[in-house]
């Protein structure tokens, strides 16, 4: 067996599903946690501290028999913004993408202005994304824009 | 603009604003019209405010409607741990349109979005008070004639007022010039420059008035809070350095005017106020022909 299919099994293959690759190490729990993965019912395999020649350390999550919609995956852009997505079809790999920072993110990001009405009554919480590579949020609420230093995964 | 509600200054087009500022012109000339007597306004100030709330329910007054509303929050069942949803829901079945000030920053954007009858922001903590940057601008214009190509003076507490931040979004519409007055902790947030170097016009920072007093069209006055400073000796030293004076207004231009959103505390001294120059209470005064443009545009009874 060659290395790069050594490191590939660290983590079990899976038949049919998804690979969520490239995902920085520390973030791992963070994507489950996003992805509701913790309430999924068929296997879910992950690793985390894993060697990656690119970012040093990566994490993986495999999901058996899940193909997400980009709208369900694109929002864990936010803690991992260099996440490859690949569906497996039968142990092959049929598609590969890199996850996208949507135009709007609702609902899963805490406003970090604390006088803002979003944290003080029952309401999702919207964001317009007016930066994807400094990751600059826009509450549609308080106007207040949250970056990445100040962000809070709900 | 009928039905539609005002939460932040740019949910009207500068158009849409320029027709408010012209329809303010006739309610000037012409205050008291009743074509509001079948209208019910509900102000809802859970926050104090004396200007605000009184000129809007002049306004009314004066247009014939009838107010109902509360003028603090320990009146009304907030007080009871009612959330504003539920408020909100409740008023807006027995009114036509609610006046709305809030300590909580978005809390008016989401008024808008449970009610069934459009909100007026009337200030939503630090964030906006759209219907003061109407009645700044129907002020300029009234006495430069024009908003457009003036040089325009913000002095004072530029990183929490949220009167001069919505003033320099909706002058950036009128290439002005912006000079801004103010102690190096109190500037003008990025946020708000971005709006100006997107229209490619100019800013310069001060950090004491005369150093451009002599050459501008607007001095707009705010008051610098002792609680914004992180070291009460700073603010020891640098509070005299905001003080408007009239000995200070001598070799200035001669169509300058001096605007203050009110209240005021010691930042404009009282010797200003019988110069031809000082123009806040008649700024005051503008809010109820503003809002009197406003309230009949949203009820759509002009």
């Amino acid at each position: 067996m060659s290395e790069s299919t050594m490191k590939e099994f660290k983590v079990s293959a899976i038949e049919n599903g998804t690979v969520i690759d490239h995902i920085p190490a520390k973030s791992v729990f963070q994507v489950i946690k996003m992805l509701n993965l913790e309430n999924f019912n068929d296997q879910v395999l992950f690793g985390t501290n894993l060697e990656s020649k690119k970012y040093g350390t990566k994490g993986i999550i495999k999901v058996s028999n899940k193909f997400f919609k980009s709208d369900e995956v694109n929002k864990i852009a936010l803690v991992a913004p260099s996440a490859t997505l690949i569906e497996i079809r039968n142990f092959a790999v049929a598609s590969k993408t890199v996850v996208q920072v949507p135009n709007e993110i609702v609902s899963i990001v805490k406003c970090f202005n604390p006088n803002c009405i979003t944290n003080h009554e029952n309401i999702v919480t919207q964001f317009n994304v007016i930066s994807k590579d400094e990751l600059k949020l826009q509450c549609l609420y308080c106007e207040k824009i949250t970056d990445k230093k100040t962000m809070v995964i709900k | 603009m009928k039905k539609r509600s005002l939460v932040s200054i740019n949910d009207f087009t500068k158009e849409e604003q320029l027709s408010i500022l012209e329809l303010a012109e006739s309610f000037e000339k012409n205050p008291t019209r009743k074509i509001l007597e079948n209208h019910v306004v509900a102000t809802l100030f859970f926050e104090p405010s004396t200007r605000t709330r009184l000129s809007f329910e002049s306004a009314v007054s004066r247009l014939g409607g009838k107010v109902i509303g509360f003028t603090d929050a320990s009146s009304s069942s907030v007080s009871k741990g009612e959330s504003l949803r539920d408020t909100i829901k409740t008023v807006c079945s027995y009114s036509d349109l609610i006046v709305m000030r809030h300590p909580r920053e978005g809390s008016a954007r989401f008024a808008s979005e449970v009610s069934s009858v459009p909100i007026i922001n009337a200030g939503d903590g630090a964030n906006q008070h759209p219907t003061q940057t109407l009645l700044d601008l129907y002020t300029i214009k009234q006495t430069q004639g024009k908003l457009d190509n003036l040089h325009i003076a913000f002095v004072g507490d530029l990183k929490y007022g949220r009167t001069v931040h919505s003033l320099v979004m909706a002058l950036c519409n009128f290439n002005c010039t912006f000079h801004l007055v103010s102690p190096l902790e109190l500037k003008l947030p990025s946020s708000v420059k971005i709006h100006i170097k997107e229209k490619n016009l100019v800013y310069h920072q001060y950090t004491s008035i005369e150093e451009i007093i002599g050459s501008v069209d607007i001095l707009y006055m705010t008051r610098i809070q002792k609680e914004r400073f992180s070291d009460p000796m700073e603010y020891e030293k640098i509070k005299n350095a905001y003080i408007l004076r009239n000995a200070m207004l001598e070799n200035t231009k001669e169509n300058l005017k001096i605007l203050h959103p009110l209240p005021r505390v010691n930042e404009i001294n009282e010797d200003v106020d019988d110069n031809h120059k000082a123009y806040y209470f008649e700024q005051a005064l503008n809010g109820v022909y503003v809002r009197q443009a406003l309230l009949a545009r949203i009820l759509g009874v002009v």
